[in-house]
């Protein structure tokens, strides 16, 4: 992108300005990582800039499938080493909604969002407590299954065809209000979180929040390496729920997919004056 | 079918590209009976717009026939048969900025918010024809468009009008109309509006029909100035005159009660402020030329309104903020919610008030739109506005 001001605008050229060994090996804040671990996330990386630069040529503004899971599974891959989080305590003590330990002191990457919607709280609750209905909007979700009243299975997509899953169990669930929810022993991404719907005043909408914590992959590497890829903890859920707000207000979800083109879209941008 | 698809800067073509389908259940397909070019195109053309890909198809100002409707559109709003025009931007209706009437602004129709969130915080709605940070929907300078949220966009033409005469109503005229509304004007105001291509031309008109005293036009091609003046403003080449000056001695000292940019991003200018931009754009250092919005600030006169229909889209520089505060200005701008205003201009087209049809110079088969942008973009052979005909041949 060689306009100065849209920096993000053009995510291949975003990724190419970044070695990816640099950004880890650099980062002083992250003592827990081992050199070899350093290495092998930079080989990961440099694989995932190669991925997201192809990518980005055909999709330009479809958010990269990249990030955190792409770095734990090239990890996993490159290592035969799966990172089990068998000291998590879960199902233990310290029952605030937002933080159910699953995730060990100090791990967890924290993530609240929220995004105001035109629909009554009773209708947003209704269609996301039928789980089965989330990977309508949350494009990084393959399937998930509910199994029987508080239990579901829930599987998503990483790169190279891959998934990851986990199972998770509802901790509590106010009709219209507030679910909550933890993910349960072996979950590749442990997490846990809470959906709120708060009616505002004024005939502004209804305020729906989503507080979510997960253990990245890597432990804090997992977090950089997404980074690196524009994915910011975060843009997932923020994404997620902007289709969600597209899906409720109007019953569809905007896109250009299938739309004719003259020649195949290549992106020309760079060329610009 | 054929469309004009984008290639580079400077570089459109015609192109055979499949036709469009439906993909939602709110979308129609409309037969292009008449489209145009607009000024906004132009940024494109000439490279000042971020996000497109080569073979996007361009053009935001469209009208025509509805040959299919999907499955969410009622039969009430829309159905095959209808001839309509179908407005620059794409609203869905249902979010709290299209039920504020503030359509420009909708929430739900860009699939690359994310994109312009990055830049600008908050992300307006998606165009047609108007790259992909602003949605990537194919636009219509082609033989068919798919308009998606067709229940809320495309408003039928009654009975008896060519389209020459509701054309416009897709952009140029709401966009000209909004400027001078958001001049506010009272009796016996004075407008200056800059640019006098199609957008400064409606804001001209526009003016008028809300009541202003008189209209200051400034450009430097004469046929452009001519209209200017056949529709009432008093013109004022800024290449013989200085423009200040002018105003100045207009307004027995006072200012323009309100000024209109109408020219936007690329102002052509001959001071060193404007030479200062083009070297900071050519150089990639700055983004937009704000030679007229300069321009506009300095000659307004205290607590008046600067409107700006004139396109924006980076970061400006040697911005007279203090000129502006001092002055205690008011600034209006944005992309035009036309929906708001195309029953009440549809009124004004019928009862006569107003002829939009003044401004056309040329009309084309679409097989001749790359020569037209040619055209259009150097200003050659008294082009002020151009209509191609999809369906000719
Ligand atoms: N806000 C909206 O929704 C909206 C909609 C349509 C168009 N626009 C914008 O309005 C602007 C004008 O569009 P148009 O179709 O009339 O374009 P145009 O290119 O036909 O006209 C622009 C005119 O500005 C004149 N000009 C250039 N530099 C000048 C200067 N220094 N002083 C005075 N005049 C000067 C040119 O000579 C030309 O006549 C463009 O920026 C366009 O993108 C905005
Ligand atoms: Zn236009
Ligand atoms: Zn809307």
């Amino acid at each position: 992108m060689s306009i100065n001001y849209t920096p993000n605008t053009n995510s291949s050229a975003q990724t190419a300005d970044l070695p990816p060994t640099a950004t880890i090996t650099g980062k002083g804040g992250h003592p827990n990582v081992s050199d070899t671990e350093r290495v092998i996330s930079g080989v990961a990386g440099a694989v995932i800039a190669g991925y997201a630069l192809t990518q980005t040529k055909n999709t330009l503004g479809t958010a990269l499938p990249l990030g955190l899971l792409g770095g734990y599974l090239l990890y996993r891959g490159a290592t035969g080493n799966c990172p089990t989080y068998t000291a998590l305590r879960t199902g233990t003590g310290q029952q605030t909604d937002s933080k159910i330990a699953v995730i060990p002191e100090g791990q967890g990457i924290k993530i609240v969002k929220a995004m105001t919607i035109q629909k009554p709280a009773s209708e947003l609750y209704t269609f996301w407590r039928n789980f089965e209905n989330l990977p309508v909007f949350m494009k990084h979700l393959e399937a998930v299954t509910v199994t029987d009243e508080t239990h579901s299975s829930w599987t998503a997509k990483a790169p190279f065809g891959q998934t990851v899953s986990w199972d998770a169990e509802i901790l509590s669930d106010e009709p219209n209000k507030r679910i909550v929810w933890r993910s349960l022993e072996h979950a590749d991404i442990p997490n846990t979180g809470t959906v709120r719907f708060e009616e505002l005043s004024a005939g502004r909408g209804t305020a729906v929040t989503v507080s979510l914590e997960y253990n990245p992959p890597l432990g804090m590497v997992g977090a950089v390496v997404a980074k690196m890829f524009g994915e910011e903890p975060g843009t997932q859920v923020h994404d997620s729920l902007r289709r969600f707000k597209e899906l409720m207000e109007t019953g569809e979800l905007p896109t250009i997919q299938g739309q004719p083109n003259g020649v195949l879209g290549r992106n020309k941008t760079e060329g610009m004056a | 079918m054929k469309a004009l698809a984008w290639h580079g800067k400077n570089d459109v073509r015609i192109d055979n590209v499949p036709d469009p389908k439906i993909i939602n259940d709110r979308d129609a397909i409309i037969k292009i009976t008449s489209t145009a070019i607009c000024g906004s195109d132009l940024h494109l053309y000439n490279g000042f717009t971020p996000g497109m890909m080569a073979g996007d198809i361009l053009g935001h100002e469209f009208m025509g026939e509805v040959v299919e409707t999907g499955k969410g559109v009622s039969g009430e709003k829309l159905k095959k048969g209808d001839r309509v025009v179908v407005p620059f931007n794409i609203a869905c209706g249902n979010c709290f900025f299209c039920k504020r009437d503030l359509y420009s602004s909708c929430d739900n129709t860009n699939p690359n918010a994310g994109l312009v969130e990055k830049q600008y915080g908050y992300a307006g709605s998606a165009l047609f024809g108007y790259s992909h940070t602003l949605g990537g929907y194919a636009g219509g300078q082609a033989e068919y468009v798919r308009v998606p949220f067709a229940d809320v966009g495309p408003y039928k033409v009654p009975e008896g009008l060519t389209d020459e005469q509701v054309l416009f109503l897709t952009d140029i005229f709401p966009t000209g109309y909004m400027a001078a509304e958001n001049c506010n004007i009272q009796p016996g105001d004075t407008v200056a509006v800059w640019g006098a291509g199609p957008v400064g031309l409606f804001a001209i008109k526009s003016a008028f029909l809300l009541g202003a005293e008189r209209v200051l036009a400034i450009d430097r091609f004469p046929e452009r100035l001519a209209l200017a003046q056949e529709a009432g403003a008093i013109p004022i080449n800024y290449e013989q005159t200085p423009v200040q000056d002018e105003i100045r001695a207009q307004t027995h000292g006072m200012g323009a009660d309100s000024c209109i940019d109408a020219v936007g991003l690329e102002a052509h200018g001959i001071s060193p402020d404007a030479i200062y931009d083009k070297v900071m754009q050519v150089a990639r250092l700055g983004t937009d030329r704000i030679h007229v919005l300069r321009e506009a600030i300095m000659a307004c006169r205290k607590s008046g309104t600067v409107s700006l229909p004139g396109v924006y889209v980076g970061i400006v520089d040697k911005m007279p903020m203090g000129a502006a505060f001092g002055k205690g200005l008011t600034l209006k701008m944005g992309q035009t919610h036309v929906q708001k205003y195309l029953p009440k201009l549809m009124g004004h087209i019928q009862n006569g008030d107003l002829d939009p049809t003044f401004l056309i110079t040329h009309t084309l088969p679409l097989e001749q739109a790359p020569e037209a942008y040619k055209i259009f973009k150097e200003k050659k052979d008294g082009c002020v506005k151009v209509v191609l005909k999809p369906h000719t041949a």
